[in-house]
């Protein structure tokens, strides 16, 4: 019996994925570990490993193909013995008219093709709150073969039915309606984003005669829109500013990366200072570490700390786990290493998932202040600027000192005001005494 | 003061003009149509339905001469020329009948006579050339049809050289006839004389006959009308007509150049029909008209405000169905109904009812691929259909067309028995947009022709059972 090589589900929350390449072709042999597919999730290309061993009997997605559905079957692996005849049974495929070569045109390959394109139509068209989308069976399947989700399209057949123009308008840029499902599981009640009144930016740009260049969104630019979007129109944000002298710390960093420099061992960043002292700060101000559910407020026992990271896609977030209970080194080391594989892509989703409070840093861009957006679920988000010389007043009198800015963002439904200034000032104060981080 | 004030004028009482008034009085509007000659224009008087009844007359005349084909005898198998006519006349005579009554019973107000645009908004209705009613209206829709094509040296003259109209009400059953133009019209007076025992040539100047359709099945049904004995003659022309004594002698020259003459008794002229554009008042208007049409949108709006034109005269297909269907659209979208859509003419079905059959929907195999398309192409033959062989009816063939990428069936093509009965089934899927996934699931009944539909399409997939 062939086996069935189904499209994996990467992390707990993924419910689909984009095919983004295949590693094997029809015929090869493989075995056990090798790397058959790359899979593009919301934030990651994660690379798909076969368990089993055998022939590439056929590839039944075709590389690009995005809004895969777990669980679909994506190839068929023939065992020793097994020949081409045993896949058609495997997945359900009639068999070819005897009198048809299988060429590529021939009827197998073609139907094989079509054949998982009802399935995922069916998946997305019944999306918004379960109700069924009215479309022509032309217009799901135009849908699935271009990765459009169908209950965004606004029908304009009979009905509201969803007809091949609305599909053919939809492609060639009209407004979609608010995406119908999040993909991501958020505490919050998710509201989705309004529909853009009037012509979007395209059309205007369009009419106006304006110049662009228009890059499809990626899954990752996606899951950023639509996760920010819901946390700034659904989070009740404030904000929280402290300036932190960093003096101390620079000279306490000096020394300690002498002698990282001299055993190779490290070379510790400000930002490698800022996460340990989140972590401290978190653990003495634990009502800072939570996220607003609908059962409650979560109070999380390790300070799980997620520090932004830009690459070349978009921004992602890797968690330092349990950063109260590590070093510095230690934490620069693993900060190195999470950053590297976030801007390749490589990232397992448990490296990016379930962090309880995110680090956002702008100082190496000189950026003096400014306020992040919270990113859901958590409840606190720390935007950190440039340590810069400024004049301070010391005992009466003005003095030069370099000093941080850093500014909380605060979900007030977790987190009130006093609370937040209990955390920025143990913050404060780990970072101008970085001696206590010791203790 | 008499109502002369209306929501809604048509002026042509044709298949287009007096359908779009009922719609137009169902909806709730104050219409009159202005009529000229007979409610249910050509169609009814002298296209469609008289046609149709004498092709039943040659069909069945033509299965009573082959009755020991069906274990029956009939001795002495012969027709009444004027009695065959004058069933026709009265299917028509009938229809009209009816036509008058639905129109009464949808209180539309009907107005014989010509109507002719007086400036926007305004109708003066004339009967014999005296001024019957000057009307108003909100909007104006012209339905006023379309005629014979008349080619300069060919003009029929009514006695030797008829068109449909003669054609209908024929004088004499013509030992030797020529038809000139292979399309629908032309095709079925062939098929209906032949039948009758008329020698017909066929004179088409392009190399396929029945051009609109499919190459392949108008190829079958040129290979049938031969062998059923039909002369044709495609890639040729006729250059010129000379009346003899009780006769008229046709110049035919080929692509080639090669001249001949034909002698017959009678000529018919199907070279296409033009749109009436004429002593419509048009020019006291802004309504532009072009080649034989008037120029209307996809919601037939022409360049003056509430004025609209549908049917043949606004232009092709020149088809009574396409132009009841333009007419009702034109008026819901004037009274603002939702959902209005303009009529996809690639999905106005077309048929033609000679002996054998055609009819079809859609692109052919060859404008498929002219439009880019990679196409996928199903064949049934009427041999693999139990219910045609017992008909009797083992010629012919459904042919599908689908796009292989999306699986949208783009067309359909038949030729045989009773297929204008069954095109509408495939019209109906591509309507609703069906792929070939669901006509493969649609369950077709046994036995019936329509099977050969199912077939065709599995054909089409490398699936085909019975063939």
């Amino acid at each position: 019996m062939p086996i069935q090589i189904l499209m994996p589900a990467l992390s707990p929350t993924m419910t689909e994925g984009t095919l983004a390449k295949w590693h094997v072709k029809e015929g090869d042999e493989i075995s056990s570990g090798d790397v058959l597919a790359e899979i593009e999730t919301d934030k990651a290309t994660m690379e798909v490993e076969s368990i089993d061993e055998g022939t590439v009997g056929k590839l039944l997605v075709a590389e690009g193909a995005e809004g895969v559905p777990v669980n679909q079957v994506i190839a068929v692996l023939l065992e020793e013995g097994e020949d081409a005849s045993a896949i058609d049974a495997s997945v359900g495929v009639a068999p070819p008219a005897a009198a048809e070569a299988p060429a590529a045109e021939a009827p197998p390959a073609a139907t094989a093709a079509a054949a998982p394109a009802p399935a995922a139509a069916q998946a997305v068209a019944q999306a918004v709150d379960g109700a069924r989308v009215f479309a022509s069976p032309l217009a799901r399947r135009m849908a699935a073969q271009s990765g459009l989700d169908i209950a965004r399209v606004g029908g304009s057949g009979p009905h509201g039915r969803v007809v091949k123009r609305d599909i053919e308008a939809a492609l060639a840029g009209a407004p979609l309606a608010a995406p119908a499902a999040a993909v991501a599981p958020a505490p919050a009640a998710t509201v989705p984003t309004a529909a853009p009144a009037g012509p979007g930016p395209q059309q205007m740009a369009d009419l106006l005669g304006m110049a662009y260049r228009l890059e499809p969104a990626n899954n990752m630019r996606k899951t950023i829109a639509r996760r920010l979007t819901e946390a700034k129109q659904t989070v009740p944000h404030f904000y929280l500013t402290v300036d932190c002298e960093l003096d101390a710390l620079l000279d306490q960093r000096k020394q300690l990366n002498a002698r990282g420099a001299e055993s190779g061992d490290y070379k510790l960043s400000v930002n490698d200072f800022v996460i340990r002292a989140v972590a401290l700060a978190l653990r003495q101000v634990p009502a800072a570490n939570a996220s607003w559910d609908q059962a409650g407020i979560l109070y999380y026992e390790k300070a799980d700390v997620s520090v932004a990271v830009a690459t070349p896609n978009g921004l992602i977030t890797p968690v330092i786990r349990d950063a109260g209970a590590k070093g510095l080194a230690a934490i620069s080391g693993e900060m190195k290493d999470l950053a590297g594989r976030a801007r390749d892509g490589k990232l397992k989703p448990e490296e990016y998932q379930g962090g309880g409070f995110s680090i956002s840093n702008l100082g190496m861009f000189g950026v003096k202040d400014f306020a992040a957006i919270i990113n859901p679920p958590q409840g606190c988000i720390l935007a950190v600027g440039a340590g810069e010389p400024r004049p301070v007043v010391k005992d009466g009198a003005l003095a030069v000192a370099t000093v941080m800015s850093c500014t909380l963002s605060v979900d007030h439904r977790v987190v009130d005001g006093a609370v937040g200034a209990q955390f920025l000032a143990a913050f404060k104060r780990l970072v101008e005494e970085p001696l206590t981080m010791l203790l | 003061m008499a109502d002369t004030h209306f929501d809604l004028i048509v002026v042509g009482g044709g298949p287009g003009g007096y359908v779009t008034a009922i719609r137009g009085a169902q909806i709730g509007g104050k219409v009159a149509l202005v009529e000229e000659k007979h409610l249910g224009g050509i169609c009814l008087n002298w296209g469609c339905i008289p046609t149709k009844a004498l092709l039943r007359t040659s069909e069945v005349y033509h299965n009573m001469l082959h009755a020991a084909d069906f274990g029956l005898s009939a001795e002495n198998v012969a027709f009444d020329l004027a009695a065959v006519v004058k069933r026709s006349r009265n299917v028509s005579k009938r229809l009209n009948a009816g036509v008058g009554h639905l129109l009464k019973k949808n209180k539309v107000t009907v107005f014989d006579g010509r109507g002719r645009l007086n400036g926007p908004g305004k109708v003066e209705v004339t009967a014999d050339g005296k001024a019957v009613a000057s009307l108003t209206a909100t909007n104006v829709i012209l339905a006023t049809g379309a005629r014979a094509r008349t080619l300069p040296g060919l003009e029929p003259d009514g006695k030797y050289v008829w068109t449909y109209m003669e054609a209908l009400v024929p004088d004499i059953m013509p030992k030797s006839l020529l038809v000139i133009g292979s399309g629908a019209i032309g095709i079925e007076f062939a098929s209906f004389f032949h039948t009758l025992g008329s020698e017909v040539t066929v004179v088409e100047v392009l190399p396929q006959i029945l051009p609109v359709e499919d190459a392949e099945i108008a190829a079958l049904a040129r290979k049938r009308f031969e062998k059923l004995g039909m002369k044709i003659l495609s890639s040729a022309k006729v250059t010129g007509l000379k009346p003899g004594k009780d006769s008229i002698t046709a110049a035919i020259e080929t692509e080639k150049g090669e001249t001949s003459e034909l002698t017959v008794e009678r000529v018919i002229s199907a070279v296409g029909v033009v749109g009436n554009i004429e002593d419509l008042g048009l020019e006291t208007t802004k309504v532009k008209a072009e080649r034989g049409v008037i120029l209307a949108d996809e919601y037939s709006r022409t360049d003056e405000p509430g004025v609209y034109a549908i049917g043949d005269v606004a232009g092709p297909p020149m088809l009574a169905h396409k132009a009841e269907h333009e007419g009702v659209i034109c008026v819901e979208k004037i009274t603002g109904i939702a959902g209005v859509h303009p009529i996809d003419k690639l999905k106005i079905p077309g048929c033609t009812y000679c002996h054998p059959q055609i009819a079809s929907v859609g692109l052919t195999e060859g404008k498929a691929i002219e439009a880019g398309h990679e196409v996928k192409v199903g064949r049934f033959p009427f041999m693999g259909n139990g219910k045609a062989i017992a008909l009797g009816e083992p010629d012919g063939l459904v042919k599908t067309v689908f796009d292989a990428k999306t699986g949208q069936l783009l067309g359909a093509h038949m030729v045989g028995a009773e297929v204008t009965e069954l095109i509408q089934g495939f019209v109906i899927a591509m309507g609703l947009e069906t792929t070939e996934e669901d006509l493969m699931h649609t369950v077709f009944p046994h036995p019936t022709l329509s099977e050969m539909m199912h077939e065709s399409v599995l054909d089409a997939y490398g699936r085909a059972i019975h063939f």
